[in-house]
């Protein structure tokens, strides 16, 4: 199957920090890869490198097939406009830690508002998919109620809709349950595994070791900026071979 | 806590401080008598004025009478529309500069930074001048060929004043639309990103709109200063209120008239925009003023 995403010895720095350090991977299509490993390790910045919110030192990334970022001339890299760019970033949908819904639309406003403006569809086609998006993720009766009347789990839901709404081939998830209160994790993580039982193709970092046996067909544990060890989640999360992929784990079941 | 101990170690309420017996007695809220006495001194010192605008060489007949005189109207007619046109002038100017100060492009950057540095740094009567003299670097305006015009015909009293009010108040604006940019969630932007917009795309569609809860009481702020700061334009012969009641008092000598009749009519003026700026402020305000749970990180249960 052709992957959905590659990576080649992809390097990113903030300032000395060096959040990716060569970083390669090839993720194929229809499978659900979570990413572990401790804060700081580079992981989100990956996620982030994918859907271009952060812009790559060196290296190369290819998304859905296309070379993300640049335009290859001979053999050097141009840099694409803010449109190309923009147009690319459609393969992909992100679900924040902080969900980002805006804050002045309301839950229905948010999921219809890239269709509508972005896509440019017609807004009754456009309003009829996004109830069904909404009865999905079992909200159907907030649709319209401003982000700031919904609990944090209703807010990832609505965002998760968002994304879905531009029918993407691929679904970015950044700890999309490290900012709820613990009993709203459940049901954010219900609407993922649905999601990922529909044969969404998925990339998850996350901390829900959990989630990551029971979803993950693979399992990546990033530190310092590289990919560690990469397997099947019995092999990374249960039988891990790496000392620093146990330390990690050891830490977070403690 | 332990309410049990401390009540029986009252002792029948008469020692200590716990009377259980008193739980039925009215509250009576605490008096304010320095508001009485401060209400009853300015009561005192308003009577006082008023005296003495009554019994003041006044002719209160006259103020009636050239209150809706066709010169005042038309004056304040004028300072109607320059307080809209020069608004909406320093709101477009404001809103593109602020873009401009923001964009990740130096050129438009160290434009705009001139732009506001200039306009800010000049006080806005020596502009008015500038503008309404500006025959005298441009003799001629336009392009060669195509057309072309004296700069007297063109940099009428209404022109000068339009230009030199509209383009100051863009500097100003420019700085209040980019304070309403900064206030907006950096991930707001990169929610609309994630969703394929682009820069200029999520600017107009959801940084903006929301900027607007902050930019608006500045704004609001601004244009009732704008009502009054139209009257600078009397100087190069605009015809606004004050304008054409000086015009009147230098004919009849009714000074203080006409200036209570100036008074009278920007004091309207400024009650009526405060009034839309209420509502207009909670218009946008949908979506963030509601009193409901901020998205916080998981409490800490105690």
């Amino acid at each position: 199957m052709m992957p959905i995403v590659v990576a080649a010895d992809v390097r990113k720095a903030f300032g000395t920090v060096q959040a990716l350090d060569g970083v390669s991977i090839e993720i194929p299509a229809g499978q659900v890869l979570c990413i572990v490993g401790p804060s700081g390790s580079g992981k989100s910045t990956l996620l982030r490198c994918i859907n271009q919110l952060e812009r790559i030192d060196s290296g190369a990334i290819w998304v859905d097939g296309e070379l993300i970022g640049y335009r290859r001339v001979g053999d050097k890299l141009y840099e694409l406009t803010d449109a190309e760019i923009a147009r690319q970033r459609l393969t992909s949908g992100m679900v924040f830690q902080r969900f980002n819904l805006f804050q002045h639309l309301t839950a229905l406003e948010n999921i219809i508002e890239g269709p509508l403006i972005v896509q440019k569809r017609r807004r009754n086609e456009v309003v009829g998919e996004a109830m069904a998006l909404l009865e999905r993720v079992g909200l159907s009766a907030k649709r319209d109620a401003y982000p700031s009347e919904l609990s944090g789990g209703q807010q990832q839901r609505v965002a998760i809709a968002r994304a879905l709404a531009m029918k993407p081939k691929l679904m970015l998830f950044d700890e999309p349950t490290s900012a709820l209160d613990p009993e709203l994790v459940g049901e954010v993580l219900a609407v993922m595994r649905d999601l990922a039982h529909s044969g969404m193709t998925m990339i998850v970092v996350t901390h829900e070791l959990g989630f990551a046996r029971e979803v993950a067909n693979e399992v990546a544990f990033m530190d310092r900026g590289a990919i560690v060890e990469r397997g099947s989640p019995q092999e990374v999360l249960v039988h891990p071979k790496q000392q620093r992929t146990r330390d990690f784990i050891a830490a977070v079941l403690a | 806590m332990n309410s049990t101990s401390a009540f029986s170690s009252m002792g029948g309420g008469k020692t200590g401080g716990f009377d259980p017996s008193i739980a039925h007695l009215t509250h009576v809220p605490r008096r304010h008598y320095g508001r009485w006495v401060a209400s009853a001194l300015l009561l005192a010192a308003l009577a006082y004025v008023i005296k003495a605008f009554a019994e003041g060489q006044i002719d209160w007949t006259v103020v009636g009478q050239f209150f809706t005189a066709q010169s005042i109207i038309s004056g304040l007619g004028n300072t109607i529309i320059m307080t809209v046109c020069a608004m909406a002038l320093g709101i477009a100017l404001g809103v593109l500069f602020a873009i401009m100060v923001m964009s990740p492009n130096p050129v438009l950057k160290g434009v705009a930074i001139f732009y506001i540095w200039f306009f800010r740094g000049t006080p806005l009567l020596l502009q008015l001048l500038i503008w309404f003299n500006l025959a005298l670097v441009f003799p001629r305006i336009g392009i060669p060929g195509l057309f072309e015009a004296r700069m007297v015909d063109v940099m009428t009293p209404f022109v000068a004043t339009l230009l030199g009010l509209g383009i100051n108040q863009g500097a100003y604006t420019a700085e209040v639309v980019r304070s309403g940019i900064l206030s907006v969630d950096a991930g707001q932007t990169e929610a609309a990103k994630a969703i394929g917009m682009t820069r200029l795309t999520t600017l107009r569609r959801i940084i903006l709109p929301q900027a607007m809860r902050v930019i608006i009481p500045p704004v609001g702020n601004e244009v009732i200063s704008m009502v009054k700061l139209t009257s600078i334009a009397s100087v190069i012969g605009f015809a606004e209120v004050l304008r054409n009641a000086q015009t009147i008092y230098f004919a009849n000598a009714r000074v203080i008239e006409l200036l209570i009749v100036s008074a009278g009519w920007y004091l309207m003026i400024v009650t009526i925009l405060s009034i839309a700026q209420h509502f207009l402020e909670r218009h946008f305000a949908k979506g963030s003023s509601r009193r409901s749970r901020r998205v916080a990180r998981p409490a800490l249960e105690g």
